[in-house]
């Protein structure tokens, strides 16, 4: 009996050992399935009983959670929800996060590896266990200028401190509300959201990262950067400026806005050709210094690389295998030249900044539960597109533009701004897209900055100075405080 | 002679019991300091409650030291931490449904730990009671057809009219005075006793093989007769309560104890076989045991209705992970019936799987150290009584764990010590005094004038 009793005990135990291992399995091995199942509606809670970190400008926050009296303990709020939109996305318990609540969510959510000393303490201590906090680089008097010029229209506002890379405005129009995604209230939210979803205009979409245009006669800034760089060519050298030339191999006549040649005798300087936009002069410019050598200037800018704001920018395009006529075409930012409203401002900021492009951020500091600065975003530079020397004539070409040129109304007085303007044909009958990328002041700048009103926001008459420069000119304005 | 009397001089660790309550009892009331801190609720009526559990561990303590000197010193305190753990659960559940009711603006809900804590201390007086009137265990075998009788009475009271209740489909509660009763839990305890019994006169005659087949030794056909007849009652209980888990444990149960006593496996291979059939029969004939059946083998397919319960319960063991979410922290008011079936879940969920595998460490002390008892005692009736109840403990808490982490399909049973339910608490803590009992009778040195001298020295305890 004695045998017999030791074997009993032995399977008992076994059969404890057995639960012990299927428990290890579930906790284990299958917890992160189970948590992910979207039956389970314990991750929500857990991360609505936190107090999830607020999203800061300066001291002022622009997103904060605020305790309440139902189940899911806190509720998301956004001051200014619409304005802030594309920066902030939402924080929805039907479709999840996006924008910087999405991109920074271990940080606002609290469990971060950086707050493994914090969360110690919060345990010891038994404290409720409380979210960090994101600090941006977006200047509200920038961001605000942005979205009220904007007015609604389909469009996009990109400041970027040529300096820094630090993104100063970030606006998408038109916008939506995030409070009304955020709420407790599924079914409201799923109401929204589809109601936002069938909107033809698209309020959802993030504009100036995820929208690619073509850039129009803005372009020809990267196409006047790959001339000087190449060394043949200064503000000064003739080109010919006629008022239509042929593309070669084919009949069509690429001609100017304006009908007219570009200068006396059919020709013109390139910093005539760039103050009047002249399709022609750069139409055979391009041709003159080849597919790849645009191609690589462009690069140099920021095409066809990928960039998180740390939101991913959609990738800016410049195509390839060109033969002569699509050179010239892409030359004036034509054909299939893909650029968003971010890479545009890169650009002014590359120039601006002397030559030298830097990464564009968002993020400017982390900051711990109790709002300690656990880590300063470092600038870094994502390449140096031109010589200094050149950057300065081009910069000096981009003046003379708003004060002579067909950037008049980017104008501001006792500043040196300079800029682009750029008209982009679409779609044969549809509107054409209004440009305006600027930097300023010249001699120093702090804004870099591109607005682009997609089909010319709805406006009859396109033109990116009458319509994109005065927007820049806004948020330029607020920028440097004049 | 003095080599003599220290022979005698066992040390009954008596007051290592004593320090182990007390962490037993600490450990509770840690616990419960933590629900409160965490979920901001200060109860006053915990303090007195959590004091007059204490107090009473104490008592019973008093009681063990005074009426079994020699017992194994692990087992009260074990089932003391399991209790006062599962007050805690208990405890934090009610704190839950308080906020829920407040927030939802619901009146409030009555809180079930001071109930429960009233059903500890009928439990540990039980408990005080068998180990004050039962002096000798193997006396217990003189009532082995009146256990037996009441065994199959108390199984099969639920079933009366008037005082038999339905609850959630299945009719194991009894109503007295107010008071819900469920009788199958003390009917274990009785029919292990008569089981004992039985096996013990019988056991000779249900060994002898008849003929082997492949090598297996076969039993007479005549002596198959009373595991048939647990194997109907078995089924009886199934069909006529719905009652799926005292079903299993009942014939879990006398399996083992038919091998222990005769030695023979050829009993456990036709228990399986029966087993096999009822469960087969079982399947066909009823559509609870079906859907209990394809839950199991899926619980996804029906997340949200037959599949709700095992899904919710394992949704919590996975938001505990490792080292759970902290007393108070998680969501275990989420698991339907977390306080009775599902208390594994909710302490998975708070206190994770290192909790769960020291909650399952406690059982396999509790089943090592009944064993232990099993394998010392001197007679055959003591070790199968003792075995049994080991395996009733054991066999149970199997069956209801690895029923909420779907390791086996769900079957209706409480946790031993951990769920709330006054039968289940009452009828476990009156296994414990058996085995209490029984580890005395096998620790104690035998009777002598030595000892004698001892007693009345009144220093037999340490």
């Amino acid at each position: 009996m004695i045998r017999q009793i030791n074997r009993v005990t032995s399977v008992i135990v076994l059969l404890l050992l057995a639960l012990i291992i299927n428990l290890s399995y579930i906790q284990v091995f299958k917890a992160g399935d189970l948590r992910s199942q979207a039956g389970n509606q314990r991750v929500t809670l857990t991360e609505y009983s936190r107090e999830r970190g607020p999203i800061l400008l300066g001291s002022q926050a622009i997103v904060e959670s605020t305790p309440t009296t139902d189940a899911l303990k806190y509720l998301r709020e956004y001051a200014d929800g619409s304005t802030y939109a594309s920066i902030t996305g939402f924080y929805s318990m039907v479709y999840g996060a996006t924008g910087i609540e999405s991109e920074a969510n271990s940080v606002l959510a609290g469990n971060d590896s950086r707050f493994f000393v914090d969360r110690l303490q919060q345990l010891f201590a038994n404290r409720e266990p409380k979210g960090g906090a994101i600090r941006l680089t977006i200047d509200p008097d920038a961001q605000a200028a942005a979205v009220k010029s904007l007015n609604g229209r389909t469009g996009a506002v990109v400041a970027i401190d040529p300096v820094t890379g630090a993104i100063l405005a970030l606006a998408s129009s038109p916008s939506f509300d995030p409070n009304l995604l955020s709420s407790h209230d599924a079914q409201n939210i799923q109401d929204t959201y589809e109601e936002l979803n069938a909107d033809p205009k698209q309020p959802m979409l993030n504009r100036p990262l995820a929208m690619t245009l073509p850039p129009g006669s803005t372009f020809k800034l990267v196409t006047a950067a790959a001339a000087l760089e190449s060394g043949n060519y200064s503000a000064e050298s003739t080109l010919p400026g006629p008022a239509q030339i042929n593309l070669p191999g084919t009949d069509v006549q690429l001609g100017n806005w304006t009908g007219k040649a570009c200068g006396a005798g059919d020709s013109t300087t390139l910093q005539g050709a760039l103050e009047i936009s002249c399709n022609t002069a750069f139409a055979w410019l391009g041709m003159e210094l080849g597919a790849d050598a645009i191609s690589e200037q462009a690069k140099k800018f920021g095409f066809e690389s990928e960039f998180d704001v740390p939101m991913t920018a959609a990738i800016s395009r410049f195509p390839t295998d060109l033969n002569k006529p699509q050179t010239a075409m892409s030359a004036i930012g034509q054909f299939d030249v893909r650029a968003t409203a971010l890479q545009m401002a890169m650009v002014a900021a590359g120039i601006a900044n002397d030559g030298v492009v830097m990464k564009p951020y968002l993020i400017s500091q982390v900051l711990g539960p109790d709002l300690t600065v656990l880590q300063n975003t470092n600038p870094s530079a994502f390449g140096r597109a031109m010589s200094v020397e050149n950057s300065k004539i081009l910069r000096s070409m981009m003046v003379g533009v708003v004060a002579k040129g067909t950037a008049s109304n980017a104008r501001i007085s006792g500043v040196s701004v300079g800029g682009k303007t750029g008209t982009a044909e679409n779609t044969p009958g549809e509107p054409a897209h209004a440009w305006f990328v600027g930097l300023a002041p010249s001699e120093q700048s702090r804004i870099a900055v591109a607005v682009v009103l997609q089909n010319g926001g709805g406006a009859t008459e396109v033109s990116g100075n009458a319509l994109a420069a005065p927007i820049a000119a806004a948020v330029m304005r607020a920028v440097l405080k004049q | 002679m003095s080599e003599t009397i220290s022979r005698y001089r066992v040390s009954t660790r008596r007051s290592a019991e004593l320090a182990l309550i007390a962490g037993a009892w600490l450990i509770g009331v840690f616990a419960w300091i933590l629900v409160d801190s965490a979920t901001g609720e200060s109860s006053l009526g915990g303090w007195t409650s959590l004091l007059s559990a204490g107090i009473l561990l104490l008592l019973t303590h008093a009681v063990v030291r005074w009426q079994a000197p020699y017992a194994d010193p692990l087992l009260l305190p074990s089932v003391a931490a399991l209790n006062m753990l599962g007050l805690a659960m208990i405890h934090r559940l009610d704190v839950a449904a308080a906020q829920r009711a407040v927030s939802n603006g619901s009146p409030m809900p009555t809180p079930d730990v001071y109930l429960q804590l009233t059903w500890m201390v009928v439990g540990l007086v039980a408990f005080m009671l068998v180990l004050s009137f039962v002096r000798d265990h193997r006396r217990l075998q003189r009532f082995t057809f009146i256990a037996g009788f009441s065994g199959i009475a108390l199984l099969f009271f639920p079933l009366l009219p008037f005082i038999g209740n339905e609850i959630n489909g299945a009719r194991l509660w009894i109503n007295i005075l107010g008071f819900t009763f469920q009788p199958g839990e003390l009917a274990k305890v009785a029919l292990t006793i008569f089981f004992a019994g039985f096996l013990v006169s019988r056991r000779h005659s249900l060994a002898l093989v008849h003929n082997k087949i492949l090598g297996v030794g076969i039993p007479r056909a005549k002596d198959v007769g009373p595991l048939f007849l647990v194997w109907l009652a078995a089924l009886l209980v199934l069909i006529l309560e719905r009652d799926l888990g005292t079903s299993l444990l009942l014939f879990g149960l006398f399996i083992v104890m038919l091998y222990v006593a005769t030695g023979r496996r050829s009993w456990v291979l036709i228990g399986a076989v029966l087993l096999s059939v009822g469960g087969a029969l079982a399947y066909r004939a009823f559509g609870h045991v079906r859907v209990r059946f394809d839950v199991w083998l899926d619980p996804f397919a029906d997340a949200n209705g037959a599949g709700f319960q095992i899904v919710q319960s394992l949704y919590g063991f996975a938001n505990g992970g490792i080292f759970g979410t902290g007393w108070g922290q998680g969501y275990p008011q989420l698991v339907p019936f977390a306080k009775t079936d599902f208390i594994t879940s909710a302490l998975g969920e708070e206190l994770g799987l290192m909790g769960l595998i020291a909650i399952l460490l406690l059982f396999a002390i509790v089943v090592e150290r009944g064993a232990r008892a099993a394998v010392a005692t001197r007679d055959p009736f003591g070790n199968l009584l003792a075995i049994g109840l080991t395996t009733v403990v054991g066999l149970q808490t199997f069956i209801v764990v690895g029923g909420v982490t779907r390791l086996v399909p769900l079957t209706g049973l409480t946790t031993p010590f951990l769920s709330y339910g006054g039968s289940s608490l009452v009828a476990n803590y009156i296994i414990i005094a058996i085995l209490i009992r029984i580890s005395n009778a096998a620790r104690a040195p035998e009777v002598s004038d030595a000892e004698l001298v001892l007693r009345q020295d009144g220093t037999s305890d340490d």
